[in-house]
């Protein structure tokens, strides 16, 4: 473009702008105008100066104006119309002095041509002619024309994919900026191109964003996770790793996106949900609108497969009343079938609620305030699928509340409403009147209020009810009309009271002016009196006079059948019409043939001594019908009803075929059982199937295993570390020093709780971490107490269990009793380094001072002893016969030596989180026996976590003890053993995590409360590795001081020994070549020859387990090499993914022998070829 | 009311470089002495340090492709696509054929299904301002979620271009698209709320669009915004007023249904409370009410703590910057709700002949003492009647044949003298009496009265400073309020 039509441009602008002002501003007068604003330059943008009409006025302003610029815009104007008016057609003129100025150096030029561009795109105009020249543009230092260059290479790449390709590196480029937001919107430009062959590139990018600093990138990669998706399917396995990592995400920002790309690539991996279950409920109130949404609806199909339906137990207990009230009088049978019908109520009826059921229920009911109409949908569905009954009605305001908003949301929430009014009446009933219809409606507004007006009717309010319908009557809205009959129909089917009332209002509009209305009035009726035809022949009669006036068929058609049902009702009226109908027979429309002829069937049938001729001649006229349905309905009914010496046999079942008792219809709601989909989803709306919905599955019958979202502290943990903090508020004089200690938890907390009305920004939306926890500790911190009532009765209903259980829930309960118990006494004031935390400090103390303990409960002494090993060596008592045995184990570990059997581990003593854990924990135990059977013989090595010295006379060590770690069979038992060489006692002894790398999770053992002088004690803990050898990082946390430690685990730790036949290794060998084989030459040294040596290195180096077939067995199989070497073989998988991991020795007499290892986890493979190897040659 | 900073300009594309023409100097001259003959007015408010320091903000960065709403065309009434963006693949604007089809059939646009299938996509549509904004979708979503969303986008537009109409959105195509390509990602809303997206495409005004002309530059400035990831995501960072000032409107629209002989059918108060906050930095606000035992259900913006009205009642928030909808409520029902006016009305047409009669009088009911304004009388008459000769005591009216519909503007009512419209209609000729009877819509505003009494009793700041300019202004208006007939 030339300088001198970019001034063209200008003017348009001008005129437009002061137009504009004059407008607002008056007293702007005319004067001021310069020569160029032409007077009816009205509103013209630069976006209409496209337009013919406009350049021609740009034109003569132009021409006013300069001479050239004139000239030059002349010759171009006729181009210009004819693009107008082509629409699509390209015009390689214009278009060029687009490129001419995309490619000058000006900014504001490239601006410019890049608005225009936009601006066709906009208007859906093709421009991809242009793209070599946008392309170039791409790596623009002006922010705003780059911006523009994003827009159209967006939505031209896929059709020019090799010059996007031209783009690339610059987004690579910006995926390193320094700038977060640079680094976010290169990754979003680079995932919007959909380009094949930049698939690797993305998915590198989507991999390092996902592990961005920032949160906002990391959301834009949570972004890009579908966008991949849906170009390339075959990514799924990588894409579901990152969405893994993201959903451990913990700021709100990521957490709406991730869980969106989740919906999208991989609904059905529910298991990826366990672990961050808890942590999505928490923040669910501070994530953005519309990613509540999303997650909310997620979470509704989470929770119908983790959780009991808390309304299963009510149905029962129905049942379960009403059989003892027959019971009384029944026989032995009956009595029986009571019996097991309470049994089946004993079984359930002890329901409770899973906590984590209850806190989506909490966590989800703030948001029905929300002001986002799908937020309170949302919250609404999951309600109606998840929430006790008793608890439902809370949504029903909140929905009433939308049907204030637009129309288009009336619309959707409406047709909610009226599938729940169907299931759950009660609830909308007080809410009536909302749902009262205005003239002012759209019609489709008015049928949808009216269905649920139906539905909500009853006994009590019908009278009310149809007082309204009277009134809608009479509405201009004809349609509507029609749905009202309809409606009064429906409620006069259900309320049997109000039936004849209905009725009669029903016979009164037959006289109605408005010929849809009466036609309406009568199939309603129709259906209405099959209920009880003999009552109302006058009505009958009354409509078969109707026909002659009533034109719209379906109506003609219902009286018809009417009298021909009824026929002997109105034994004189029903010839005549026939007759009447006769007549006209040809000129009516099909239905109403059809029903002629049915009821000139019936009429011979009853009365042919009347009407024979009058059925033979409407049979003939229906014989040369047009329509082929007549015609074969007439030679069907004339074949059946006149008796003929050829079909004889069915004629004769002819009054019996024709005349048969009609069940009266059933007047449904079409809404009736559309609950089975989702609420406020797209295919419930449609009410069919729309693509890529999800079945909302049904409740199972016994509830999964709830550990599996246990996260980090078990469950009586945190309950008592709450109790701490509530006590240390009160005792904050004591323990000032303590409370900066415990850092931002702690402060957070105080300030929710005081509800200080200082509360700042932070509050609201603090750093991600931060958040989360005060949210947690907002919801927690009301229902605590209800919370633990729950948790006590929940353990009083699982008493039954085996004995274990009894105990572990005994001693959790008394743990909680002691809590209460010191709520009330105030403990003697202590020196502050003990104040860490006194729960912990009170059974050391009555350790020591025996009087406190007769004012303690047995059971708490019990658990004291428990907890106290060293202090405990007393005799079991009779009932805890295994506990004490593990007990006893517990003491062995002293002096270690590696346990026979894994039962001995210290199960017991971590495993409190919940009962059911505990009890799948000790069945597990006896089917994993047999792996440890081949544990090597010598003692395993053991590193050091904590130096005597830097631990301050804490002398910690740890050791792989290769044991499977029961609470998770994804973790890695790591034995860990504490001596006290200090003169001083050290207390609390517990772990914490510091930085885990992400992915790595521990499981921490329960705290140590008092480890005395000169004593020891071995707790095993579980790390979840990721296999990868990358240290843990931890902190070892006793009363007064913090060590910061680190778990590193050899590579030979991180698996588990596999069993598998000799064949089952070659067959799994034979899939992991290529990349997935090592092969490593070896000079084995002497004594190293021999099998027993082999194995043994071998199994100690890597926790592996022997393929059982002997050396000899090799030498006959018929392999090329008749007689091999010994070969041994090794198996195992890794602990986390459970790859597969394979070892093959092959020893050779003379030569190098072979070591070679076979495992998906290349990395994991190469570092275990290398200790391997060097545990073989030392 | 409170605040005018935003005249839009039809043109939001900024001016090029000007330079060195004649006609352009002149041009120059014209906006310069616009800007001296208007700065009176501007400067309150346009002028003030706010506008410029939100000014320096650019938008960011772009783009991208769409999962969950496919699509969006913008129809006008008439039915022409006057804009589409795909935020993936292109679909033919042929989609649209399947509502246009619906179009056709539904007599009046607001009877259009939102929600259409068509053999490979969903349509989800809203009707507003006599536009269709059609929204393209290709798998199951919460349809809610695309409507809300749809609003959002509207509301956007007028909180930007101060109304959504054709024309505007033409002309700022531009603006629009970038909008678009800001508040979706693939599908899935990124930034929706109006402090954001104004830190990164920044609305058009008049000031800085001269201002664009004058210098020269672009309407954009190089400096990343800093929203985005702002920790509070409805309120930019660094406002800054020279007045600092917080008002807060309670308007009150009584929903009512009265029957023919003037007993209540049903009625009820809604509430909201739209604010408009103008202050310095990270103010720290706490709204508490005399009588909040009256507000059955809330719904609160997202600022709102919710844990704290729970426990207190009060409305505890970091206000988002300018002008934002606080809460709406709705009031207790157990509560009688006033109604302010009463309408007597005899409509009546003749069993022969074409004609008939029409009288109406308004007068107050419970007024509370106060005087009802903007009384303005809606009737939709029949299809039969085909005009309308009547005479007012107050007040005009005028009869739209095509719509049928009768509106007797009264405006002040007058409680010594009743405002009374009689009269009579013709009916076309031949047709029958009409069945049906036309239903009354009343429209009104109180002045200085919250109906159901509501009444807020203070507003005090923390977190900052400075003392703050407070005022609060009670409306009750007639929200559905229907005479049957």
């Amino acid at each position: 473009m030339t300088p001198m039509q970019k001034l063209l441009q200008l003017p348009v602008n001008a005129v437009n702008m002061v137009k504009t002002v004059q407008n607002q501003v008056q007293g702007f007068q005319e004067e001021d105008k310069s020569p160029v604003l032409s007077p009816d330059g009205a509103h013209q943008a630069w976006y209409s100066a496209l337009q013919p009409d406009e350049l021609r006025h740009l034109r003569s302003g132009g021409s006013g104006g300069g001479g050239g610029g004139g000239h030059n815009s002349e010759e171009r104007a006729p181009l210009e119309e004819g693009g107008g008016g082509g629409g699509g057609q390209t015009q390689p003129l214009r278009h060029d002095d687009l490129k001419e100025m995309l490619d000058s150096n000006k900014d504001s030029l490239k601006l410019e041509a890049m608005k225009r561009i936009v601006a066709m795109i906009a208007r859906g105009k093709n421009t991809s002619d242009l793209f070599p020249a946008v392309v170039k543009n791409v790596a623009c230092k002006n922010i705003e024309v780059k911006k523009l260059v994003y827009v159209y290479l967006v939505r031209y790449a896929e059709e020019q994919q090799d010059l996007a390709l031209l783009s690339i590196s610059t987004f690579q480029r910006g995926l390193k900026d320094p700038n977060q937001l640079i680094r976010a919107s290169a990754l979003r430009v680079l995932s919007s191109i959909r380009v094949t062959i930049i698939v690797p590139i993305m998915m590198l990018a989507i991999k390092e964003a996902a592990s961005d600093m920032s949160p906002y990138v990391r959301k834009t990669a949570a972004h890009a996770i579908p966008k991949l998706y849906s170009l390339d399917p075959e990514q799924k396995d990588q894409l579901i790793e990152v969405i893994e990592k993201l959903l451990a995400d913990k700021t709100t920002l990521v957490a709406g996106s991730v869980v969106m790309a989740f919906e999208e690539v991989c609904p059905e991996r529910i298991d990826l949900i366990h672990k961050n279950y808890r942590k999505l409920c928490n923040l669910l109130v501070d994530v953005e609108e519309w990613g509540q949404v999303v997650i909310i609806n997620m979470l509704t199909r989470y929770a119908r497969t983790q959780f009991l339906n808390p309304n299963l137990n009510e149905c029962l207990l129905e049942e379960g009343g009403e059989s003892t009230f027959y019971g009384s009088d029944a026989d032995q049978d009956e009595d029986e079938d009571e019996d097991k019908k309470d049994e089946a109520l004993s079984k359930r009826k002890p329901y409770v609620m899973d906590p984590d059921h209850r806190l989506l229920l909490r966590n989800t009911k703030p948001l029905l305030q929300s002001r986002n109409a799908a937020v309170v949908m949302a919250v609404a569905q999951l309600y109606f699928h998840l929430a006790p009954k008793a608890e439902v009605g809370v949504i029903a305001k909140a929905l009433v509340r939308l049907l204030r908003s637009h129309s288009e949301v009336q619309y959707v929430v409406l047709q909610n409403v009226a599938t729940m009014t169907i299931k759950r009446r009660g609830m909308f009933e007080p809410y009536l009147k909302s749902f009262y219809i205005r003239s002012t409606d759209p019609t489709q507004i008015k049928v949808l209020k009216l269905e649920v007006l139906t539905n909500l009717a009853s006994e009590t309010n019908i009278s009310t009810i149809l007082r309204e319908f009277q009134t809608y009557i009479k509405s201009m809205d004809k349609d509507f009309v029609a749905a009202t009959i309809q409606a009064i129909g429906r409620c006069a089917t259900h309320i049997g009271e109000v039936r004849d009332t209905c009725l009669n209002g029903l016979v009164q509009l037959l006289s109605n002016r408005d010929e849809l209305v009466v036609a309406e009035s009568v199939v309603v009726i129709k259906k209405l009196l099959q209920m009880q035809p003999e009552k109302h022949s006058d009505i009958i009669k009354h409509m078969a006079k109707l026909t002659d006036n009533i034109q719209v068929p379906m109506a003609r058609a219902s009286i018809l059948w009417l009298i021909g049902e009824y026929c002997e009702h109105v034994p004189k009226i029903a010839p005549d019409v026939l007759r009447k109908m006769a007549k006209t027979f040809t000129n009516e429309e099909d239905i109403v043939k059809l029903q002629i002829i049915n009821l000139a069937a019936k009429l011979y049938l009853t009365n042919s001594k009347q009407t024979k001729l009058l059925t033979q001649y409407v049979l003939n006229l229906a014989k040369y019908d047009q329509n082929y349905d007549i015609r074969d309905r007439a030679r069907f009914i004339r074949q059946l009803i006149v008796p003929t010496d050829k079909c004889g046999a069915l004629s004769k079942y002819a009054k019996k075929l024709i005349l048969a008792l009609k069940p009266a219809p059933i007047l449904e709601s079409p809404f009736k059982d559309r609950d089975h989909f989702q609420l406020g989803s797209l295919s419930h709306l449609l009410n069919t199937k729309a693509g890529g919905y999800q079945e909302l599955p049904d409740w199972p019958q016994d509830a999964p295993d709830p550990s599996v979202r246990n996260v980090e502290v078990p469950e009586w943990t945190k309950c008592s570390s709450r109790e701490k903090r509530k006590e240390k508020k009160v005792e904050k004089p004591f323990y000032s020093d303590s409370e900066g200690e415990s850092g931002p938890t702690e402060s957070a907390d105080s300030e929710s709780d005081s509800a200080s009305s200082s509360a700042s920004g932070s509050e609201q939306s603090g750093s991600g971490s931060e958040e989360s926890e005060e949210s947690e500790e907002r919801s927690d911190s009301d229902e605590e107490e209800e919370e633990e009532e729950e948790e006590a009765k929940k353990r009083k209903t699982q008493k039954k269990e085996p004995i274990e259980a009894v105990q572990q829930s005994e001693s959790e309960q008394s743990s909680e009793e002691e809590v209460k118990k010191r709520k009330v006494s105030i403990p003697p004031p202590r020196n502050v380094s003990e104040s860490e935390s006194d729960d912990d400090d009170s059974p050391s103390d009555s350790s020591q001072d025996s009087e406190s303990e007769d004012s303690e409960s047995e059971a708490e002494v019990k658990k004291k002893k428990k907890i106290t090993p060293p202090k405990a060596p007393t005799k079991p008592v009779k009932k805890e016969g295994k506990k004490e045995k593990k007990e006893m184990s517990l003491l062995d570990f002293d002096d270690f030596e590696p346990t026979p059997s894994p039962q001995v581990t210290p199960v017991g003593n971590f495993l409190s989180s919940s009962l059911v854990t505990d009890l799948e924990g000790l069945s597990l135990t006896d089917t994993v026996l047999s792996p440890a059977t081949i544990s090597p013989s010598g003692s395993l090595k053991s590193y050091e976590l904590l130096h005597r010295i830097t631990g301050e006379g804490l002398w910690v060590e740890y050791c792989f003890s290769r044991q499977p770690f029961l609470p998770d069979p994804h973790m890695v038992a790591v034995q860990i053993q504490f001596t006290n060489s200090a003169a001083t006692e050290a207390k609390s002894l517990r772990l914490e995590e510091a930085k885990l790398q992400s992915g790595m999770r521990v499981k921490e053992f329960p705290e140590i409360e008092v480890l005395p002088a000169g004593e020891s004690a071995t707790v095993v803990m579980g790390v979840d590795f990721c296999d990868s050898t990358q240290a843990a990082n931890l902190q070892l946390c006793t009363h007064s001081r913090k060590f910061f430690v680190s778990i590193q685990p050899p590579v030979g730790e991180l698996m588990t020994p596999s069993f598998m036949t000799e064949n089952e290794f070659k067959k799994e060998q034979g899939q992991l070549m290529g990349m997935n084989e090592i092969t490593e030459k070896m000079q084995l040294p002497e004594r190293c020859q021999n099998e027993h040596a082999i194995v043994q290195r071998v199994i100690a180096a890597a926790n592996l387990s022997r393929v059982p077939c002997g050396s000899d067995k090799e030498c006959s199989s018929p392999a090329p090499p008749p007689p091999g070497p010994p070969v041994h073989r090794f198996a195992g998988r890794t602990v986390t993914s459970g790859s597969l991991v394979l070892v093959t020795v092959a020893t050779k007499e003379s030569g190098p022998s072979q070591l070679t290892i076979n495992c998906e986890k290349m990395v994991i493979g190469t570092m275990l070829v290398k200790d391997i190897l060097l545990a073989l040659t030392q | 009311m409170y605040c005018s900073c935003c005249f839009s300009l039809p043109n939001s594309s900024g001016f090029s470089v000007a330079t060195m023409n004649g006609q352009l100097k002149k041009c120059h001259i014209a906006i310069t002495s616009f800007i001296d003959s208007c700065s009176p007015f501007l400067i309150p408010s346009s002028l003030s340090p706010s506008l410029c320091d939100s000014s320096h903000n650019l938008d960011s960065l772009p783009i991208v492709a769409v999962e969950m709403i496919h699509s969006l065309f913008l129809i006008n009434h008439s039915g022409d696509i006057f804009l589409e963006k795909h935020w993936k693949s292109v679909i033919g604007r042929s989609v649209c054929d399947y509502f246009f089809e619906a179009k056709e059939k539904a007599a009046e646009p607001e009877d259009v299904p939102p929600v259409l299938q068509t053999p490979h996509h969903y349509l989800i549509s809203i009707y507003r301002d006599r536009l269709f904004f059609l929204s393209v979708i290709q798998t199951e979503a919460p349809p809610l979620f695309v409507i809300e969303f749809l609003h959002r986008v509207v509301e956007t537009f007028q909180d930007y271009f101060g109304e959504c109409s054709e024309t505007v959105i033409k002309d700022n195509v531009v603006t629009v698209y970038e909008l678009l390509e800001e508040m979706l990602d693939n599908g899935f809303p990124l930034a929706t709320e109006s402090n954001i997206l104004k830190e990164m495409i920044r609305p058009p005004t008049i000031l800085r669009t001269m201002v664009n002309t004058l210098t020269g530059t672009s309407n954009f400035e190089e400096r990343l915004p800093s929203g985005q990831l702002s920790t509070i995501p409805w309120r930019r960072s660094g406002v800054k007023y020279t007045n600092n000032e917080a008002y807060f409107d309670v308007i009150e629209e009584i929903d009512a249904i009265v029957d023919k002989s003037g007993t209540t059918v049903c009625a009820e108060i809604q509430g909201v409370i739209e604010a408009c906050v103008k202050l310095t930095g990270m103010p720290d606000l706490t709204l508490s009410f005399m009588n909040p035992r009256l507000l059955d259900d809330v719904s609160f913006h997202p600022c709102v703590r919710f844990k704290r009205w729970e426990a207190e009642r009060v409305l505890s928030f970091i206000p988002p910057d300018g002008n934002f909808t606080l809460m709406s409520y709705h009031v207790n029902a157990q509560n009688l709700v006033a109604i302010p006016v009463y309408v007597k009305q005899n409509i009546s047409f003749f069993e022969s002949g074409s004609g008939g009669r029409l009288d109406l009088t308004a007068g107050p009911k419970q007024t509370m003492g106060k005087t009802v304004e903007g009384l303005v009388i809606t009737v939709h008459m029949p299809k039969a009647v085909l005009s309308a000769s009547l005479t007012a005591t107050q007040g005009s009216y005028t009869y739209d044949p095509a719509t049928k519909v009768l509106v007797w503007d009264i405006g002040r009512l007058n409680p010594q003298k009743l405002p009374n419209l009689r009269g009579s209609l013709s009916l076309q000729a031949g047709a029958p009496k009409p069945e049906d009877n036309p239903s009354i819509n009343i429209a009104l505003k109180i002045q200085q009265l919250a109906i159901s009494g509501l009444k807020v009793n203070r507003l005090d700041m923390y977190g900052e400073k400075y003392k703050p300019f407070k005022g609060v202004k009670y409306v009750t208006k007639a929200g559905k309020f229907q005479v049957r007939t």
